[in-house]
């Protein structure tokens, strides 16, 4: 007799997913592009539905709460995008708009040195899913099935394309609606950009983008990310990156919106003497759930990867921190290096994090740390004793912890950005659960 | 260095064949039909003149098997098991329980002097004079397929009140107390081979430390798989009562078979007050031979309870045998101020796969925990770390601190690494550090620079990546984990 295997709990039916199915019936003939990759990825999700927290990749993040929610579909054209402008950081320069994942031309502003086109445009009968794996990552089969728009960047051959913002806005004000945005990036050989993604938006919504990002021989890229949404938001991204020769992917990744947010990186660098940065910094408050998710793949020899992922925690949030670094057996001489620190302001604050090796290689440097802790009551004390009051002491410790993290970012203009976002959030998220703690 | 000049001479002697452990013992066996349902509960229930209880709790450990699906998150491949077609029950025969060591099969004893435990010298040194090289006596526990053999020094350790002998019998002259604790750390449908256990577990060793008393001298249960297509599930239970402290040592060999065996122990520990456990595994199943073939499944759930405040539970193990390994010792931090402590050296070599780790769950306040954790992997075999560290809300203080290192011999192997982290309360810290490397030229040239063999240098440098946790084991046990990992290794370089 063999074992039966355990039954799941009754679940509730996900509510999300199947008014989701229904409106890609309801849409197909309308969405741009080839059929058949959505039509399989509406076969994935009618057949394994979406990711539970018995599959291993979601462990820590339970779906649940976007499950019992009906996202609409964003009326077109609402006169939102001008006043969801002001959530953008003030930085200047070319920008790409999207405003309930559809492109904004009237509130963007092209870039002299890059070709940029839109997914709705011709970009998706170019075919999608060239890096994707919408038959693992369920919630990309959920992208896949539902693109209508995004932004097809290409940086030609030997350029630089010098710093271009993608914004991406959601207004869930009058109702509660999902976006599914579909952008590609592409740098030839020895091309170079900045690029500052920032998502933001008002109201209850779901934004779930995902990127492609090929990176030809010697391309550099520098991917900052700023997710700034909605307090009652729901942030599900997934982005996925492959570098050839002698290629950088430098990324920073800051959380501090939604209140359900997961950011995931798949980045397999391909070529030689590749380099892979993913940094990251999630600042969470109140009951917000913050997930960061990498995957490193090391598929060719002599390359590095570097990560330091920070996690700052107060009131009742939880972060989640799962990071593997895979070395395939021809990646000799790979050196990777991983760090993840978190610090608990709170006692009610919860870290949850997962370091992850998987190393098929023996000439290899490997390592990876991790703390968790509270601030130092020496170095409180320290600041405390000199006249620095409570508050002010703590917000110095807090950034210094996350300065290493934040030095990663080189590029000045976007570096300080990221600063005035941390600064903003301290002085009304933080400080507002700080006066509770205390 | 005697220690590696020892370790050198063994691989040396060690031709061919590696597993010096692989001979077969001719006994008459009383051998429990083939499968597994009630019936073959009852059966082996009734053998073991069992009360009424604890076939009831075998029988409710069975039908929670039945609901449950066998893992398969371990980064481990292998076919399918079929349960069915396993003996889970082999004796000797020869009527009743042996009364004196002299009632023992001679054939028996003289398979465990093979393996190297000289149970009747011990039986006669016992109350006469301690051993003639000075060494501490130690009592052992034989575990001979379902049965527990023999036990030495029961009488020594009688007049201190600490309690040593077959579970079986303890269940007999003790059943107070291993109701109390039975299934107390590890609930019997804590997980699928824990279940399958506690549904057919056919003996183990048990041991209970009166208040107060710190054991006269080490404890060793020695484990033996002989029989063809029996599964091993031997049970063991040890329990430190207030102030208590014990040391105990477990064994374990299996003769070379084509076809795979499996072995799902479970090993509870339970430490009262200021009582301290520390357990020892050198682990030395057959892993099968170069090319995967046979070897023993060993699918083992091993925790301590630290209940007591200021209580320890320290294990130390040394994992070179099975083919496959699926084993987390692990701790629960309950009393204030208690230690948790996990020292582990996995070798895998050809084929074998090895998943082993701890959890380490902070409840207590002021808890403490170290994890010293040394993988090796050589040929084609796959080895992980894979750990879980949790701060509980009211774990006020609490302090972990993980070190993971992975050395790769070969372009063919695996090394992994999965921690979990889980933190709750913001007073706790949590520290985490883990590296992979090789073995370094440099190191390599420092060695054959002054003249060692390749094969030399190899087993230098592994010993000293080693040595954090090789110092955590008894002295005996040092020397033998020393000698297996240079015999696990053997034929991985050059």
């Amino acid at each position: 007799m063999a074992a039966t295997p355990l039954r799941t709990p009754a679940r509730a039916p996900n509510a999300a997913l199947a008014a989701f199915l229904t409106r890609y019936d309801g849409l197909r003939e309308r969405l741009p592009g080839p059929h058949e990759p959505r039509d399989a990825a509406a076969e994935v999700l009618r057949e394994m539905g979406w990711p539970t927290p018995k599959e291993e990749p979601w462990h820590y993040t339970n779906l649940r709460p976007v499950e019992a929610q009906v996202f609409h579909e964003a009326v077109a054209e609402t006169g939102d995008g001008t006043r969801l402008i002001a959530h953008l950081p003030a930085v200047a320069g070319p920008r790409l708009i999207f405003v309930d994942g559809r492109f904004r031309g009237d509130l963007s502003a092209l870039p002299p040195d890059v070709t940029t086109s839109t997914f709705a445009e011709g970009g998706a009968s170019s075919g999608f899913d060239l890096l994707a794996r919408p038959k693992r990552d369920r919630l990309v089969a959920l992208n896949t099935m539902l693109a209508e728009d995004g932004a097809i960047i290409d940086v030609a051959e030997g350029i630089d394309g010098g710093f271009l913002l993608l914004g991406q806005l959601t207004s869930g004000q009058h109702r509660r609606v999902a976006s599914h945005p579909r952008h590609r990036l592409r740098l030839r050989r020895g091309a170079s950009l900045v690029l500052l993604e920032v998502s933001a938006g008002e109201g209850e919504y779901l934004h779930n983008p995902v990127i492609e990002i090929d990176l030809a021989e010697g391309a550099h890229l520098t991917h900052v990310r700023l997710q700034q949404e909605s307090a009652e938001a729901f942030h599900l991204s997934t982005v996925y990156v492959d570098t050839a020769a002698r290629a950088t992917y430098d990324s920073f990744s800051l959380s501090l919106g939604a209140q359900l947010g997961r950011s995931e990186i798949h980045a397999r660098l391909g070529g030689a003497q590749a380099a892979v940065h993913l940094n990251a910094a999630q600042i969470m408050g109140g009951t917000q759930l913050s997930d960061f998710t990498t995957v490193i793949t090391h598929d060719a020899p002599n390359c590095a990867s570097r990560q330091t992922v920070k996690s700052v925690l107060i009131g009742r949030a939880r972060a989640v921190f799962q990071g593997r670094i895979e070395v395939a057996r021809v990646a000799q001489k790979t050196d990777g290096y991983q760090m993840n620190q978190a610090l608990l302001l709170s006692p009610d604050a919860e870290i949850n994090s997962k370091p992850e090796l998987e190393i098929y290689a023996d000439d290899v440097k490997c390592s990876h740390g991790a703390t968790v802790g509270a601030l130092d009551p020496e170095q409180l004390f320290y600041l405390r004793s000199r006249g620095i009051a409570a508050a002010e002491a703590r917000m110095i410790l807090v950034r210094a912890f996350l300065t290493d993290a934040f030095e990663a970012v080189t590029h000045e203009g976007v570096r300080a950005v990221l600063e005035h976002a941390v600064e903003t959030w301290w002085n009304t998220t933080g400080r507002a659960a700080e006066a509770l703690a205390s | 260095m005697p220690a590696v000049a020892e370790t050198l001479d063994t691989v040396r002697a060690v031709t061919g064949s590696t597993y010096k452990w692989g001979f077969e013992t001719d006994l008459e066996m009383d051998i429990a039909p083939k499968g597994l349902s009630e019936d073959t509960i009852r059966l082996i229930s009734a053998r073991k003149e069992e009360p009424e209880w604890l076939l009831a709790w075998r029988l409710k450990a069975f039908a929670a098997w039945k609901t449950m699906a066998e893992p398969h998150w371990a980064k481990a491949t292998y076919p399918r098991i079929d349960y069915q077609d396993i003996h889970y029950y082999a004796a000797p025969k020869k009527g009743g329980g042996p009364k004196s060591l002299d009632e023992v099969d001679p054939e028996l004893l003289r398979t465990y002097e093979k393996l190297g435990i000289p149970l009747r010298e011990q039986a006669l040194l016992a109350g006469v004079e301690p051993s003639p090289d000075d060494r501490l006596p130690m009592a052992v526990d034989a575990v001979f397929d379902s049965v527990s053999v023999a036990t030495t020094f029961q009488e020594t350790l009688a007049k201190q009140g600490v309690i040593f002998c077959p579970i079986s019998e303890a269940v007999r002259e003790h059943p107070d107390l291993v109701r109390e604790y039975l299934g107390s750390v590890v609930p019997a449908g804590d997980n699928f081979y824990a279940a399958l256990n506690s549904a057919v577990f056919t003996d183990g060793s048990f041991v209970y430390i009166p208040k107060g008393v710190k054991c006269p001298m080490e404890l060793s249960t020695y484990f033996r798989i002989n029989a063809r297509n029996t599964g091993q599930f031997e049970r063991t239970l040890v329990i430190a009562a207030e102030g208590a402290s014990v040391s105990y040592l477990e064994g374990c060999t299996a003769p070379m078979r084509d076809e795979n065996q499996l072995h799902a122990a479970v090993v509870e520990l339970i430490a009262l007050d200021d009582a301290k456990i520390k357990y020892s595994t050198v682990q030395n199943w057959y892993p099968g031979d170069a090319n995967g073939k046979g070897g023993i499944y060993n699918f083992v759930t091993k925790r301590g309870a630290c209940r007591g405040a200021r209580s320890r539970i320290s294990w130390t193990q040394v994992e070179t045998g099975s083919a496959i390994t699926w084993k987390y010792p692990s701790c629960i931090l309950q009393g204030d101020g208690s230690v948790g402590e996990f020292y582990s050296v996995a070798v895998t070599n050809n084929c074998q796969q090895a998943d082993t780790g701890t959890k380490m769950i902070h409840i207590g306040r002021n808890t403490n925990s170290t994890i010293i954790a040394k993988t090796i992997s050589a040929g084609r075999s796959d080895s992980t770390y894979r750990g879980l560290v949790r701060m509980m809300p009211k774990a006020q203080n609490a302090r972990n601190f993980t070190q993971c290192d992975s050395l790769l011999i070969g372009d063919q192997c695996g090394a992994h690494t999965v921690p979990y982290i889980e933190s709750r309360n913001a007073t706790a810290k949590i520290e985490h550090e883990a590296t992979t490397s090789k073995i370094a030229e440099d190191q390599m040239f420092y060695c054959r620079s002054r003249g060692l063999s390749q094969e030399d240098a190899v087993g230098l440098i592994v010993n000293g990546f080693c040595k954090d946790v090789l110092k955590e084991l008894p002295m005996e046990f040092a020397v033998e984990a020393q000698k297996l990992l240079a015999i696990s290794l053997e034929g991985s370089v050059g």
